[in-house]
């Protein structure tokens, strides 16, 4: 999980848990619920998103519940998220989810939709285009639960969790 | 150095000093598993839990079961109980909105480190302790170690002072500090000054319980001795201890709040931050249903002032008001006290205490092209059903105060 690389996804500020994973597909299965991603602001973007694109936010990324959503943009496919702030319950989940996350400020001015960003999580830098940006650096504690691809595969390592049936 | 109420709680809990910016590895003193998160989580695999004595489980967002799958939850739920011999099991019958059992089996202590897989989880700052959503997770691995980590926040202070009016509430409060001053992303929020003394604990737990709207890593109260007979009224073997800020503690910011300069508030769909004003602004507009319930405001001082507005009144012809007591205690003392007969005259529906209606979930769904005036949590666009619907959120007193006139109203002009 040291690099990842893909085309952008750029929504704005605000971006909250509800629009993101809506309340009557917390009934669904995660692959269905998948489908009703951004269902308030962009209905129509699970069916164009790809796997390996990434998403990139503006502040206060992922305002509100404790809800999953990073195992849907993991059905989904998606490689990285990246927001100018973010909201400190998703960023959590996120990172114990395995789904790479990265601060940059001004990530929505810097970044356009479709373009392809490289991510180095080992260097702590983004590259759009032709510019490098740095970013913030992941904790040691957090980077060793993306190393073990989310908390829950290490606590199965741990011998904590029974290995899944899912 | 002298330290913030987060720092003073999240330092004891680490063992050590908790300086800005750290991240500290806490024990855990409670941790509260809820129904719904049975269903995705791997919690049947867990081989063994770090101590069944501080965990709970609190059957509260899908109750009564409202589908198989989440009757097949709950059945998990409760397997996962008796594997683990976990004894503080609070299902149908005794079941609530884990924020409210939390506070009213006294569960949540100033001091402590509290977890749950539910935003919400700051209700319990309320009475001191550094509480806070987590994802499911990591409360799963809160379960099998004991411990978690949390990044010790800058804080920001809120001192208020004076007396609030009458109708206004810990809501009107709240709305006012997120409509002017914004979110509060990544910062703990915490209260004092000289008006707290008299600030009711239910409003309290109402501003604490919505630091999440603002997006506070946490909100916090100081353990005072009206916090104190709280817990102690609730859990007399508790022996709780005051938890306090240090007077010169360093802040990112000191905001005063004069409790008699605020008056009920109003914040339109979509988000409280900086969306929020006083109800004159919007009074007029027409409603479909109001509801009153939630972790924030489902208490029995919440149905007290709702039945004292409502009682000999009627909800307008076309309107619909929803009345959800947060847990079965004040269900019962609400129906003791006479409460439910005032609200169901008037015309409300009172329903079973659970999280359904506030999270668009199982109940009180609202269609597309509706307008809802709330009492609960969160407005975002599309939380209490249709994307198309729209979400108001205020107090008690002015959701009550608008579903007799069929409009956002003010409670002052329609009690007189």
């Amino acid at each position: 999980m040291n690099q990842v690389s893909g085309r952008a996804w750029v929504f704005g500020d605000g971006i909250n848990t509800d629009d993101m994973y809506p309340g009557f597909a917390m009934r669904l299965p995660i692959e269905e619920a998948a489908r009703h991603m951004f269902h308030a602001s962009r209905p129509e973007w699970p069916q164009l998103v790809h796997p390996g694109d990434v998403v990139v936010a503006g502040r206060n990324f992922g305002l509100g519940s404790s809800r999953p959503v990073p195992l849907l943009f993991r059905e989904l496919g998606v490689a990285a998220l990246v927001a100018e702030q973010f909201n400190s319950l998703f960023f959590r989940n996120c990172i114990n989810y395995g789904l790479p996350a990265a601060t940059l400020p001004s990530a929505t001015r810097l970044i356009r939709e479709g373009e392809t960003v490289l991510i180095d999580f080992t260097d702590g830098s983004l590259r759009v285009g032709e510019t490098v940006h740095p970013i913030a650096p992941l904790p040691e504690l957090l980077r060793a639960v993306l190393d073990a691809e989310g908390l829950l595969r290490q606590l199965e390592l741990d011998g904590k969790l029974r290995p899944g049936k899912g | 150095m002298p330290e913030t109420l987060i720092q003073k709680v999240l330092g004891r809990a680490s063992g050590g000093q908790a300086e800005v910016g750290e991240i500290v590895v806490c024990e855990v003193d409670l941790t509260a598993l809820i129904d719904i998160q049975f269903a995705h989580d791997r919690l049947a695999d867990v081989v063994s839990v770090a101590d069944p004595d501080r965990i709970m489980i609190v059957f509260d967002h899908a109750v009564p079961a409202p589908s198989i799958r989440d009757a097949e939850s709950g059945r998990k739920a409760r397997a996962f109980a008796a594997e683990h011999g976990i004894r503080k099991l609070f299902d149908l019958g005794q079941h609530g909105i884990v924020h409210q059992v939390l506070a009213e089996q006294g569960l949540a202590r100033p001091g402590w480190v509290v977890a749950c897989t539910d935003s919400h989880t700051c209700a319990a700052g309320a009475v001191g302790a550094a509480a806070r959503g987590l994802g499911p997770a990591e409360v799963l691995q809160i379960v099998c170690t004991g411990r978690t980590w949390h990044q010790v926040p800058p804080t920001v202070h809120y001192a208020l002072s004076g007396r609030k009016s009458p109708w206004v509430n810990g809501k009107d409060i709240f709305l006012h500090i997120a409509g002017r001053y914004g979110d509060a992303t990544g910062h703990a929020v915490e209260f004092g000054g000289p008006g707290l003394a008299e600030l009711p604990m239910a409003d309290r737990r109402t501003i604490a319980t919505q630091g999440a709207e603002i997006g506070a890593d946490f909100t916090i109260f100081p353990a005072d001795q009206h916090c104190l007979d709280y817990v102690t009224a609730a859990a007399p073997d508790a022996e709780p201890a005051p938890v306090r800020p240090d007077e010169d503690a360093e802040y990112a910011a000191v905001r005063g709040i004069e409790l008699s300069g605020i008056s009920p508030m109003v914040a339109r769909p979509g988000t409280v931050i900086e969306n929020a004003g006083p109800v004159g602004d919007l009074v007029g507009t027409r409603i479909d249903q109001a509801f009153i319930g939630s972790c924030a405001n489902g208490q029995l001082a919440d149905l007290e002032v709702a039945a004292e507005i409502l009682k000999g009144q009627q909800v307008a012809s076309g309107t619909r008001l929803i009345v959800t007591p947060a847990s079965q205690r004040i269900y019962l003392e609400a129906s003791r006290r006479g409460l439910l007969a005032d609200l169901v005259e008037a015309g409300a529906t009172v329903t079973n205490p659970t999280c359904g209606a506030c999270f668009g979930y199982h109940m009180g769904t609202l269609a597309a092209g509706e307008v809802c005036i709330t009492a609960s949590t969160r407005n975002f666009k599309g939380r209490m059903g249709s994307t198309e619907a729209e979400v108001y959120m205020a107090s008690p007193a002015t959701v009550a105060a608008s579903a007799i006139r069929g409009v956002i109203s003010d409670v002052r002009e329609v009690v007189g």
